[in-house]
């Protein structure tokens, strides 16, 4: 164990932690505030915005300082370090850094993006001067394309190189370095090498000042209008934690956010930038019922009392469960139609899988497995239907005349079903279809039920590597939609609105696979493998 | 003064003083077949350290202390960079050994290579140095063929390669970590220390840098011995219990308005009017000095009345000014505007900045363009506060930065300021005489954009 001062405050720390000292006075509950330094990069200590005293407190107690200031990113919390974060010395290197930081800054905030989450504008309100000194005019606002996803706006950087760092170090691609010397340096790529790779949009969230703007939210949102919602990426089975931003339910942005278990501080740039699909006009918005070519509206209050006499006793159901269906909703499912027809079918939707898992050099991976809850939907069908039927498996089954309904569950964002496929449901009564977008399936449904995407759903998904996280919704649905958990509980007859929570107390109880989920799922989610590691 | 016999120039008049024949004609190679038929690495180490020789590079690093920071029994390989990039402006003694006597640097090399355990050297000479770097590759060739580079060296079993490797024209290359970088292929940003080089250098290797005329020295202290080293120079201050003294010879670059510039050897200690009248003829056209740096522009300023100031590593700190340097003295006459040197010489800190630590690379710009507004007559009293308030902040001694290039950046503010302030002031009221005592910020003046 070892014990660091902090303002005289004394803290803890474990044996095998090694901590600096920003992270260690965040541990006593002090903020140092810093530019270069970010917890997954190399220490460059050049920004020099964390300064402090140090010193080391002998067995004596007697307590030896540094003469001079130190960067507390640089400085080690051993057993005995003393910081002290708040003396005059440290309040003048503070007002320093911000002062030169501000000499040849635009100021522009106006017309920035990072107004409002900006460190520069955050740290100058709190540590800088209240009176410029400076008589330097800046340069304008300079700006020139990185590539197809970052502007770099030349004067705002404060040349902190965590962008150069990143791309040195996590994506491992090198575009970006730094031209020039001294004041005239600057941010740039190389002529016919722009900024292109598959994590370029980190950079944009690295960048501590509004040097850096992503090209597809650049002045579409002021960031305060924003409202941030934890959720999950549902761009492939890693799963990375995100935050969803919107304003008046229209997402503007996703961003990552920090899981340790999962994806470090990062996510890629297909997540990031595949939102299109949420606010896309074709979506489905009418809930229908046909033939294959005449249809009629029906209303969702409708519906439940509708879908029980269709599916009642109308012979063998076999229900499709996708990949993007929450845990919750497809236990929901599942229940509804094992009580319409205990000997109902259930099977795994299509897998959508696009090249190779692709690792990078922290060890960040973009999986070939384009959907985010295939663990967690196959756990259900093969607890729930005591089998694993997985898509091909119900095609050839459905060949065979087995089914006299069969419920299909989409909300693929690119087209998932072809025609010869879709033909060979000509043989079932019953046809529920839910889905994003129409597809020939959708054109031969008895009910077409328009769903929702990623952002609209709540629940909790299981990725590739066996962690459950769970989150909430972040934007209503379009009207016309009812997100599935909705429609299952209502047709479950459950009171009130969908509660996933309750849901998945359900599925933990019920399912040993999933009792580790019994308990508060904490943000960075739980891991499934630990009940077996655990002998539960 | 007892008569001096110059040691590290003792041939650097002589005709094709270059060539290694001439060398040997003077015992050039001598100390090196001694050493490695006589002595083992850890004896020559120890006689480095009792001769009590500082790095010549400009901080004045007890150099075989340097050499015991390597690591013990490692498995290798160790480098040696030598650091041939001089750019402290005033500097050029490393050039006339390069030019004139480059077997003496590579002896000295070789045998420092010898001491700890380097079988590569890396011999990183700046850029604009065409005939140094022409003269010492054709002495590494010259050693190849001699069998003094190579395997085996004069059948001891010791083996050593020099590369020649030719710097990126930039201040910073100078700075021992700016050059691992460089010579790593990368952009001369120093790097954070720890890890020192001596633990973790080129290539992540244990690693030793040092300057061109301490290599010379040891050479010299292979040859005839630490007694005789420490027969020149000064003894450590009693006063001063962190003082390990200044002895053996030092190589002056006299230049500025005196009679006769030039590089002029002396035993660590000489004054600076010493150095004036013995060497350089006086100050030039009968007139006054008025001031003078002492070891390069990063060490601060000395008035004329502090010219007493003895030039050894001591001395020109007790004047409040950084220190030794690189003992290149500029003297100043009395038609010289301060102004125009603060201005000068910030114009060169904020060109070679590297731009990577912020108080640095933003100090540096904002004191040039302060004093650019004061050198056009837009002066304010207020700006010279700004200016010593940029010099007291800046530099590894306050820790606000990486390297030492902005604490070289600071004295020179700080000294030119408070040692002649009335100067300034005068100027600014003269020049200004609307606007001196004005204290709000004032917009940039428009025509000084660029520098
Ligand atoms: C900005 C800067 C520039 C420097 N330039 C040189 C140089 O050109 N040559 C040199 O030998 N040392 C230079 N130094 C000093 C080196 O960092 C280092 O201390 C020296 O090479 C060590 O050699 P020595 O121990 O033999 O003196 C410079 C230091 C700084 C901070
Ligand atoms: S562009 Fe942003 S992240 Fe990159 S160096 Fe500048 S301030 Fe830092
Ligand atoms: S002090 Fe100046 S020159 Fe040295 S590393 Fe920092 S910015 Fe570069
Ligand atoms: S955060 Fe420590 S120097 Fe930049």
């Amino acid at each position: 164990m070892a014990t660091v001062t902090v303002n005289g405050q004394e803290i803890e720390l474990g044996d095998d932690e090694r901590l600096n000292g920003i992270q260690a006075a965040a541990r006593a509950g002090v903020e140092i505030p810093h530019y270069c330094w970010h917890a997954g990069m190399s220490v460059v200590a050049s920004c020099r915005m964390c300064l402090v005293e140090a010193g080391r407190k002998t067995a004596e107690g007697d307590v030896q300082m540094v003469p001079k200031l130190v960067p507390a990113c640089q400085t080690p919390a051993t057993d005995g370090t003393v910081f002290v974060t708040n003396s005059e010395k440290v309040v003048q290197a503070r007002a320093m850094v911000e002062e030169d930081l501000l000499i040849r800054h635009p100021i522009d905030c106006p017309i920035c993006d990072k107004a409002g989450e900006c460190h520069l504008q955050d740290y100058h309100f709190e540590h800088g001067r209240d009176q410029r000194r400076a008589d330097i005019k800046p340069f304008t606002s300079r700006r020139r394309e990185l590539g197809d996803t970052v502007t770099l706006f030349v004067d705002r950087c404060v040349m902190c190189t965590r962008c150069v760092r990143f791309t040195r170090e996590i994506s491992g691609t090198k575009e970006l370095f730094v031209v020039n010397r001294g004041a005239h340096e600057e941010i740039d790529v190389f002529p016919g090498f722009p900024l292109d790779n598959k994590m370029s949009g980190n950079v944009v969230d690295l960048c501590p000042v509004g040097a850096l703007g992503d090209r597809d939210f650049l002045y579409q949102q002021r960031v305060w209008f924003m409202k941030s919602h934890d959720n999950v990426c549902a761009g492939c089975s890693t799963g990375c934690s995100i935050k969803v931003e919107e304003n008046q339910d229209r997402v503007y942005r996703v961003k990552p956010r920090e899981n340790p278990h999962i994806n470090q501080w990062w996510m890629c740039d297909e997540g990031r930038y595949g939102l299109s699909h949420i606010h896309d006009p074709r979506r489905c918005l009418q809930p229908q019922r046909g033939d294959g070519s005449e249809y009629a509206n029906v209303e969702w209050t409708e519906l439940p009392a509708e879908l029980e006499g269709k599916l009642r006793d109308a012979g063998r159901i076999g229900v499709v469960l996708s990949p993007h269906l929450t845990v919750e909703e497809a236990y929901l499912l599942a229940t509804y139609i094992r009580k319409c027809d205990p000997d109902a079918l259930l099977a795994v939707g299509p897998i959508p899988a696009q090249g190779e898992d692709e690792a990078f050099p922290n060890g960040f991976t973009i999986r070939a497995e384009k959907c985010p809850n295939r663990a967690g939907v196959e756990a259900i069908v093969s607890q729930l239907g005591g089998q694993l039927v997985a898509w091909d498996d119900f095609l050839t089954r459905l060949d065979g005349g087995e089914f006299a309904v069969a419920w299909v569950t989409g909300g693929y964002k690119t087209e998932w079903i072809d025609e010869p496929t879709a033909a060979r449901f000509t043989n079932v009564k019953t046809l529920i279809v839910q889905d994003l977008f129409g597809s020939p399936l959708w054109e031969r449904a008895t009910y077409r039920l328009p769903g929702a995407s990623f952002a609209e759903r709540e629940g909790s998904y299981v990725n590739v590597e066996g962690r459950l996280q769970s989150f909430r919704w972040a934007v209503r649905p379009p009207s016309g939609v009812m997100v599935e958990g909705q429609l299952y509980w209502r047709l479950l007859e459950r009171q009130g609105l969908f509660k996933a929570r309750a849901v998945l107390d359900e599925v933990a109880r019920e399912i040993a696979h999933f009792s580790p989920a019994a308990t508060e799922i904490p943000e960075h989610g739980v891991d499934l493998k630990s009940n077996q590691l655990a002998g539960v | 003064m007892s008569e001096f016999e110059p040691i590290l120039l003792a041939n650097v008049n002589a005709e094709n003083s270059h060539t290694r024949s001439v060398y040997e004609s003077t015992g050039g190679y001598a100390a090196l077949r001694q050493v490695l038929g006589q002595m083992s690495k850890t004896d020559l180490i120890e006689l480095v350290k009792a001769s009590g020789l500082r790095g010549r590079g400009g901080a004045g690093f007890p150099t075989g202390l340097k050499w015991t920071f390597l690591p013990k029994d490692h498995p290798g390989p160790i480098y040696f960079c030598l650091n041939a990039d001089e750019s402290e402006p005033g500097t050029f003694n490393n050039r006339i050994l390069m030019e004139e006597d480059p077997h003496q640097v590579i002896e000295g090399l070789i045998l420092s290579c010898f001491a700890t355990n380097t079988t590569t050297a890396y011999f990183y000479m700046r850029y604009e140095y065409p005939l140094a770097w022409e003269r010492v590759q054709a002495a590494v060739d010259e050693c190849y063929a001699a069998g003094y580079l190579g395997k085996n060296i004069l059948g001891s079993g010791y083996d050593l390669d020099i590369f020649l490797h030719r710097g990126a024209a930039a201040y910073i290359c100078g700075e021992e970590t700016g050059l691992i970088e460089s010579l790593e292929g990368k952009r001369a940003w120093p790097r954070i220390k720890p890890p020192f080089p001596a633990v973790e250098g080129v290539f992540h290797k244990p690693t030793v840098v040092n300057n061109v005329e301490t290599v010379a020295c040891v050479r010299h202290i292979a040859e005839r011995g630490a007694e005789w080293f420490r027969s020149m120079g000064v003894p450590p201050d009693p006063e001063n219990p962190r003082d390990p003294g200044s002895f053996g010879p030092k190589l002056y670059c006299l230049s500025g308005h005196v009679e006769k510039p030039g590089c002029y050897e002396a035993p660590l200690g000489i004054t600076v009017n010493e150095l004036i009248e013995r060497f350089g003829g006086g100050v030039w056209k009968g007139r006054k000095a008025k001031a003078a740096i002492p070891g390069g522009i990063s060490m601060g300023l000395l008035t004329a009345d502090e010219f007493d100031c003895p030039l050894d590593f001591a001395g020109p700190g007790r004047y409040k000014c950084l220190g030794l340097g690189t003992a290149a003295v500029v003297v100043m006459d009395e038609t010289v505007s301060m102004v125009d040197f603060l201005l000068n010489s910030s114009q060169f800190f904020a060109h070679e900045s590297c731009g990577q630590c912020t108080p640095c690379r933003e100090g540096t710009s904002w004191a040039l363009k302060m004093m650019q507004r004061i050198k056009a007559g837009r002066g304010r009293l207020i700006d010279l506060d700004l200016l010593l308030e940029i010099g007291d902040n800046i530099g590894i001694i306050p820790g606000t930065t990486i390297c030492g290039l902005a604490d070289g950046a600071a004295w020179p503010l700080k000294n030119g300021i408070r040692k002649f302030r009335d100067e300034f002031e005068d100027y600014i009221r003269r020049t200004n005489p609307e606007g001196y005592a004005e204290t709000d910020p004032v917009p940039a003046l428009e025509v000084i954009g660029a520098h």
